[in-house]
């Protein structure tokens, strides 16, 4: 049906280019601006190696160089796919020219950050070398070639400047004929491997510079590939090998801590166990928000009863009972307890719907917390040691594996946090296959159709009430079982990190966001939300007093250009950009439609 | 226009058990009674029409049978059942509903539609759905082939990949009778299905309906189009400012003058101070 609404690029009127030059003409300086922009990485940038990563070298790319040197080679790329490079032709089925615009324009952004990062700290513009405006001007050199190249996509009607530059819409694609199974594989796995070599490359960089650099390229090239089509093809493919898909997935997570080797390996490490913790949660949550509709304000606090459950049972010196159980019981226990206070919670709440159901989770987000902090032996009966909390959390022993200590396998020495990642990876699975396998069975559907539509739901003999209960429920029982390891992996646990906003992770803003920015109802929305969250805060320190502010802005942002998030629902993204797939039905009343409308 | 009525009347003997007993049913919302003492029963195999100018109390009449209202005197009965005052109860026991104003999900594809409409058939739950049993898998695929099996009676089975939302309006109220049925109910309420219709669509609902009759369904529909109500019902209930004024076959419906003073007003020279005032039909 989309089909006839469909614009292939060849067929419609292309509008012309922003810049007016001779396609060739364009081509020649695109290319000639990407190739210097790549080489200008080889030439040192500046006089002084006082700042970080040292661009002093001559003949060697060091730090941010290589993000230019990565960008200028990807603007190159899909230039050459736009030029009917063979064996490159099938690499950008939405269009390669706007592509090469996007990628153009992240290879530019990240090396004049560079410059001016490297101004600002080092105090002026003298201190950039002829290799750093070599590189510069090359970038803006491959963005005007860029912007020469005949235009594809679809593209907004007007005059404006936003207009002019907008590298256009992707066309619709229709699904591609399957490649040769052996292929597919091959591209699968590439993928994962790319996947985990870009998240391993942002985890360990080392100062923020880098980081933001990093992200800006990053950022750039997912809206490129997007844009090319080659992220719906790869979709494609992942969807008809999805088992071999998530199953090499978690292989390539679970290979992470190996890639690791620098110094500070222990830290990314943690930085790694952490997200998890946090995706997990995100992931709880996205059963309750997501697919039920029922926004908890207060779900942190799950987090909380599991991890304090854990670290009560745990053996901790000074808590108030003085026992150790193995740690599958614990985890089950903290599981367990969690999911009966979401009962608990839920069973008076529930009953009030939308905007008062977001009050009374907020509230109990903050009686836990309070409460929590009054069982300190003063206010209340001593069970969890007040604001001081529980310390000296002992590390895991499973089956005499000690999680405490690092471990060789051959060359690679896995340490402390590295253990806990592994264990907090296979919870993680667990927790991705109960959503999973819940959204999509009559469970699911139920809990999907009383967020469409309560009523209906109910006129179709869903308990309205026992659903929205069992969605709060299971979700709370997966932020429990995620608190139990969040507790083992802190050594310790105090009541104020279970803040319903805060500049660090995790509190209940902070997982919400995740869900909405990462995309609601899918499994892989809130895991890529929260890793992108998580190293945004642990990275960007420096942004800490403006942390909430910034949060702020993206959040406003997010919901303005893409409200189905990162990673749409397929249901979800026809929902918010209905006019744009809607357009084409046959039917015999349209008229009569929108009258009823 | 008043004869076409016969020739289908004939093949429904309507010989069934009653299905449906409401008896004496009021409903106050404070001072207001919408609906006041109304009687009515279903029998197995019947066509029922519920008719009545707008303001009624019609559709708080359906509410009353469906459980989203309890009724304030009066019982419904199912099956010689009382009927519990929950929706999810009601469709449990056997009625399934459409609605006035069309409310399907419309962000799940059709198939997901129906297979909601099979929520109450079957029974599997959270464990089993993780577990994946074979048990689960025999029952989902079950579900599937019902569901496909509804949509095709609906002639909506080439679009069971398609979002809701995205139907033309004549096929979203075919959509919600395929959710409907789904439930394999007993007795099954059409809240106004063809509102908004061309006459080709509403030709096609009537054919629907009696499709939906044939297979054992009674069926119990409220409408303003008199032809559709008239070709269709096997008995007809007119509903004037929340009271039954009669009830009976399409001839003494039409023929009863009351009726006709409620949708169109006495003549000017008859008692203007006795008349209801809904003389805009």
């Amino acid at each position: 049906m989309t089909d006839t609404l469909q614009i292939r690029p060849e067929a419609a009127a292309a509008p012309k280019p922003a810049i007016p030059l001779p396609t060739a003409a364009a081509r020649a300086v695109t290319a000639a601006g990407a190739v210097l922009t790549a080489a200008a990485a080889f030439l040192s940038w500046t006089y002084s190696s006082q700042f970080p990563g040292d661009l002093t070298v001559t003949g060697y790319p060091g730090g941010l160089q290589w993000i230019t040197f990565t960008g200028g080679l990807l603007t190159l790329l899909y230039l050459l796919v736009g030029y009917g490079t063979p064996g490159l032709r099938g690499l950008a089925p939405g269009g390669a020219e706007g592509t090469t615009v996007i990628l153009a324009v992240g290879a530019a952004a990240t090396t004049w950050f560079t410059l001016i990062a490297i101004s600002v700290e080092l105090g002026g513009l003298a201190n950039l070398t002829t290799g750093g405006w070599i590189a510069g001007i090359a970038s803006l050199l491959a963005v005007v070639g860029a912007l020469g190249l005949p235009r594809d996509g679809q593209h907004p009607r007007g005059h404006g400047l936003g207009v002019l530059l907008y590298p256009g819409k992707r066309p619709d694609l229709r699904p591609a004929r399957p490649l040769h199974a052996a292929v597919e594989v091959v591209a699968v796995l590439l993928t994962l491997a790319a996947a985990l070599g870009v998240f391993a490359y942002g985890v360990d960089t080392s100062y923020p510079e880098l980081f933001a650099g990093f992200l800006i390229l990053a950022g750039f090239a997912a809206w490129a590939l997007n844009r090319s089509g080659d992220f719906g093809r790869l979709g494609e493919i992942m969807q008809r090998h999805r088992v071999l898909a998530s199953v090499g997935a978690f292989v390539a997570a679970g290979l992470f801590p190996f890639t690791q080797t620098s110094s500070n390996a222990e830290a990314n490490a943690n930085l790694g166990v952490s997200i998890l913790i946090f995706a997990a949660t995100a992931l709880g949550l996205n059963i309750v928000v997501g697919l039920a509709g029922l926004l908890d304000l207060g779900y942190v606090a799950f987090l909380g009863v599991g991890a304090y459950t854990a670290a009560l049972v745990s053996g901790a010196a000074g808590t108030a009972f003085n026992v150790q159980i193995p740690f599958w019981a614990a985890a089950l226990l903290g599981a367990a307890v969690s999911g009966i206070f979401g009962v608990l919670l839920g069973a008076p709440t529930l009953r009030v719907r939308g905007d008062y159901l977001a009050i009374v989770t907020l509230g109990f987000g903050e009686i836990f917390r309070i409460v929590v902090q009054n069982l300190d032996g003063t206010s209340g009966p001593n069970v969890t040691n007040g604001a001081i909390g529980i310390s000296n959390v002992p590390d895991l022993n499973i089956f005499g594996f000690d999680f405490g200590s690092a471990h060789d396998f051959g060359p690679f020495s896995i340490g402390r946090f590295a253990n806990y990642f592994e264990l907090m990876l296979l919870f993680t699975a667990i927790i991705v296959l109960v959503f999973a396998r819940s959204a999509d069975s009559r469970i699911g559907r139920a809990w999907v159709a009383i967020r469409e539509d309560e009523t209906a739901a109910t006129a179709m003999g869903i308990n309205g009430f026992r659903f929205k209960l069992l969605a709060f429920a299971l979700g709370a029982t997966l932020a429990g079982l995620a608190g139990t390891v969040f507790v083992h992996v802190n050594y310790s646990i105090v009541p104020d990190t279970f803040q319903f906003a805060g500049p660090t992770p995790p509190n209940s803003a902070f997982l919400l966001a995740a869900v909405v920015i990462g995309g609601m109802g899918t499994v892989s929305g809130p895991l890529v939300g929260a890793s992108l969250f998580f190293l945004l805060q642990a990275k960007l320190s420096f942004l800490h007093d403006y942390q909430l502010l910034l949060f702020g802005i993206t959040l406003i942002l997010f919901m303005r250009f893409r409200p189905e998030g990162i990673i749409p629902n397929r249901r979800r993204q026809l929902e918010f950009h209905e006019s744009q797939t809607e357009g084409g039905q046959e039917g015999p009343t349209p008229e009569l439609r929108t009258a009823e409308a | 226009m008043t004869d076409t009525t016969t020739a289908t009347v004939d093949n429904a003997p309507a010989p069934g058990t009653p299905l449906l007993q409401a008896s004496n049913v009021v409903m106050r919302f404070g001072g207001l009674t919408a609906v006041n003492d109304v009687s009515l029963t279903v029998n197995s195999g019947e066509i029922i029409g519920l008719i009545g100018p707008n303001g009624a109390g019609k559709t708080t009449f359906f509410n009353c049978l469906t459980g989203l209202y309890v009724p304030t005197e009066g019982t419904v009965t199912y099956q010689g059942k009382t009927l519990p005052p929950k929706p999810h109860k009601v469709t449990q026991a056997g009625m399934a509903r459409t609605f006035q104003n069309i409310r399907l999900f419309h962000n799940m594809t059709v198939l997901e539609n129906v297979l909601v409409g099979r929520h109450t058939r079957t029974k599997e739950g959270l464990i089993s759905a993780i577990l994946r049993g074979p048990g689960y898998r025999r029952e989902e695929a079950e579900s599937r082939a019902k569901a496909m099996e509804y949509l095709d009676f609906v002639g909506l089975a080439n679009k069971a990949g398609t979002l809701a939302r995205n139907l033309p309006y004549g096929e979203q109220r075919k959509l919600e009778v395929a959710r409907a049925l789904a439930s394999e109910p007993g007795l099954l309420l059409l809240d106004e299905p063809t509102a908004g219709m061309n006459p080709q669509e509403t030709r096609a609902t009537e054919e629907l309906v009696f499709a939906v009759r044939d297979r054992g369904v009674a069926v119990l529909v409220i409408e303003h189009d008199m032809r559709f109500i008239f070709n269709l019902c096997d008995r007809v209930a007119v509903l004037v400012q929340g009271q039954k004024l009669v009830e009976g076959d399409a001839a003494t419906v039409q023929g009863d003058e009351r009726v006709v003073a409620a949708y169109l007003g006495t003549p000017y020279e008859g008692n203007a101070d006795s008349t209801t005032p809904e003389e805009n039909q």
